[in-house]
């Protein structure tokens, strides 16, 4: 005779089973299409590229090696590859100066919209949603119209007599920079407002009650209330904005090439699959170290939320 | 007492906020208006005009990009959908039994690794199968879609579903329902509005995704949205403007519904 504990232990095993099977297909379809790929990735990085593109199946630590480095064709001497490193500057740069700017412009409206009254928040919120949801090679195809040439910009300041030829923004740095901060933005105020929209304003009353300046109840009382989002809309900017590959496409032109470029160009004309791999995982390693930061941080902050 | 102190105040935010809303609708009510430019050239203003909308409707290459688009953006959405809430029923209303992190990580790992590395990686996993089976259809394109879209899908079905007790469901069981008929008229039909916004959403993901197409896709697969990423490299008309409209006003009509649909509250 089973006693009912032993039923009860069954009937558990039966729904973890049932549990499993019901997610099974979730699970084989990304491990098949997307996460099950990288590890392929990271064997081809050690291996030969193959004359035509793809791969010859010998070891070589060459395509690591040269992510930093590069091999003197003459005498064989390792010098560091300033084409690459110029590269990886480049896109940690625009990835953090990208972030920097969604936040200075991203918390203030957050804060605003966190502010109105219940009704018409619903409809900041969905005016911000719309962008969000928009179609980023859209979104960065308008703002190449804004600031090329013949954009709005250049002929208002024409016409302002402030400048006699266009300023040449587009197909540079800033304009990639100008271009992420615009798509990624709404990225940035999402999450923080969804960490002010629960804040106790009683908390910065009580503040005020304690004649704290208006900057010091932000720094002291808001600021680290909301850090949760802060941290999250951080991170949801700066890993796309690192691993950019439209915006740089389309704003910076052939030159200004960006870290997503580089590895594009080993699958194309450069026909070095395993650098294209070692580089892919380099990016992949920088994302991992900024979201075991933000694990980090989010777990130490304390704050509760949700 | 300070009768217009208020303690929601900070100096600057609603200007900047203010920019911010401008700054964000500005180029895309620009873009919009150069589709209805009669000149051929997006830089002068040469009168109100539909012809560019009559001249991408009469592009092949552009019907042929919008049907795969919608093709494939179906068919994941349905399928990923289907996926994310059998996996959503697999991972809520449950005590924590072993497996149920790992299928968090696991269904959230799309959104962790960027677009550019997943495509890298589809593009050296797909050529090999394309090399070894010699099928080279839209079902590559179909499987990566419906994968980075599961995530998506999943987010507002799990979150419908943990607002959901069991009671219901226990009652229909007390009154010997099946299983499939307690799942069929009790947690299917409260469940459809999460798993409506979840097809929207993955349908808009999908539809909007260049990243990942442009490294699976074979020749002469173009989606919309990788057909304006090669005009657009190679110099802009007011054709682009035209397709960007119309595929704009699709958006902002899904997203609309989706707003309503997962706001609403009963």
């Amino acid at each position: 005779m089973a006693t009912a504990e032993e039923v009860a232990k069954a009937a558990e095993r039966r729904d973890v089973r049932d549990r499993w099977l019901l997610s099974a297909p979730a699970l084989l379809v990304i491990f098949l299409a997307a996460t099950g790929p990288l590890l392929i990735v990271l064997i081809y990085s050690f291996l030969t590229p193959g004359p035509y593109g793809d791969v010859k199946w010998q070891f070589s630590p060459d395509a690591w090696l040269s992510v930093f480095m590069e091999r003197d064709i003459f005498d064989d001497t390792l010098s560091l590859a300033a084409a690459h490193v110029t590269i990886f500057w480049r896109s940690i740069k625009l990835a953090v100066v990208t972030t920097i700017a969604t936040l200075t412009l991203g918390f203030p409206t957050a804060y605003f919209m966190a502010t109105r009254s219940e009704k018409t928040r619903d409809l900041w919120l969905f005016l911000i949603t719309i962008p969000f949801w928009t179609n980023l090679l859209i979104r960065t195809f308008a703002v190449l119209q804004i600031i090329r040439n013949e954009g709005i910009i250049n002929t208002i300041l024409i016409k302002l007599g402030i400048v006699s030829t266009p300023v040449q923004i587009l197909y540079t740095d800033t304009a990639i920079l100008i271009g992420m901060a615009y798509v990624y933005l709404p990225l940035m105020v999402l999450p923080i407002y969804a960490s002010m929209e629960k804040l106790d304003f009683r908390l910065v009353e009580a503040g005020y009650d304690l004649y704290a300046t208006r900057f010091k109840v932000l720094r002291k009382i808001i600021f680290p209330l909301v850090k949760p989002g802060v941290i999250a809309g951080s991170i949801l900017v700066f890993i796309p904005a690192l691993g950019a590959y439209v915006t740089p496409s389309v704003l910076g032109g052939g030159k200004n090439m960006m870290l997503s470029n580089l590895i594009e160009l080993q699958f194309g004309q450069g026909r070095n699959w395993p650098l294209g791999s070692a580089l892919s995982i380099t990016v992949m390693i920088i994302v991992m170290v900024a979201l075991l930061a933000y694990v980090r941080n989010a777990g130490k902050s304390g704050v509760r939320h949700g | 007492m300070a009768s217009n102190f208020s303690i929601k105040h900070q100096p600057g935010f609603t200007a900047i906020a203010a920019t911010c809303f401008v700054v964000l609708y500005l180029p895309i009510i620009v873009l919009v208006a150069y589709a209805f430019n009669a000149a051929n050239s997006t830089s002068e203003w040469g009168g109100f005009s539909m012809r560019w909308f009559q001249s991408a409707g009469q592009n092949v290459q552009v019907i042929d990009a919008t049907l795969r688009s919608f093709q494939i953006g179906a068919v994941a959405a349905v399928l990923s959908t289907i996926f994310a809430t059998m996996a959503a029923l697999a991972t809520t209303r449950t005590a924590p039994y072993p497996g149920l992190t790992f299928k968090y990580a696991a269904i959230n790992q799309p959104l962790m690794v960027p677009e550019i590395v997943t495509g890298v990686a589809l593009l050296i996993f797909f050529s090999r199968i394309k090399i070894f089976t010699g099928y080279s259809g839209l079902g590559y394109l179909i499987a990566a879609h419906t994968a980075f879209c599961i995530p998506f899908a999943y987010l507002p079905i799990r979150a419908r579903l943990e607002n959901m007790d069991l009671t219901l469901e226990r009652a229909a069981a007390d009154l010997y329902a099946t299983p499939w008929k307690t799942f069929r008229r009790i947690t299917l039909p409260l469940l459809w509005p999460g798993i409506l916004a979840g097809l929207m959403l993955a349908f808009v993901i999908s539809l909007d995704d260049v990243v990942i197409t442009e490294f699976v896709k074979s020749g002469g697969q173009d989606t919309l949205p990788t057909y304006m990423l090669g005009q657009i490299r190679r110099g802009i008309t007011p054709e682009i403007n035209a397709i960007s409209t119309a595929f704009l006003l699709l958006s902002v009509a899904i997203v609309t519904l989706f707003f309503f649909v997962s706001r609403k509250r009963d």
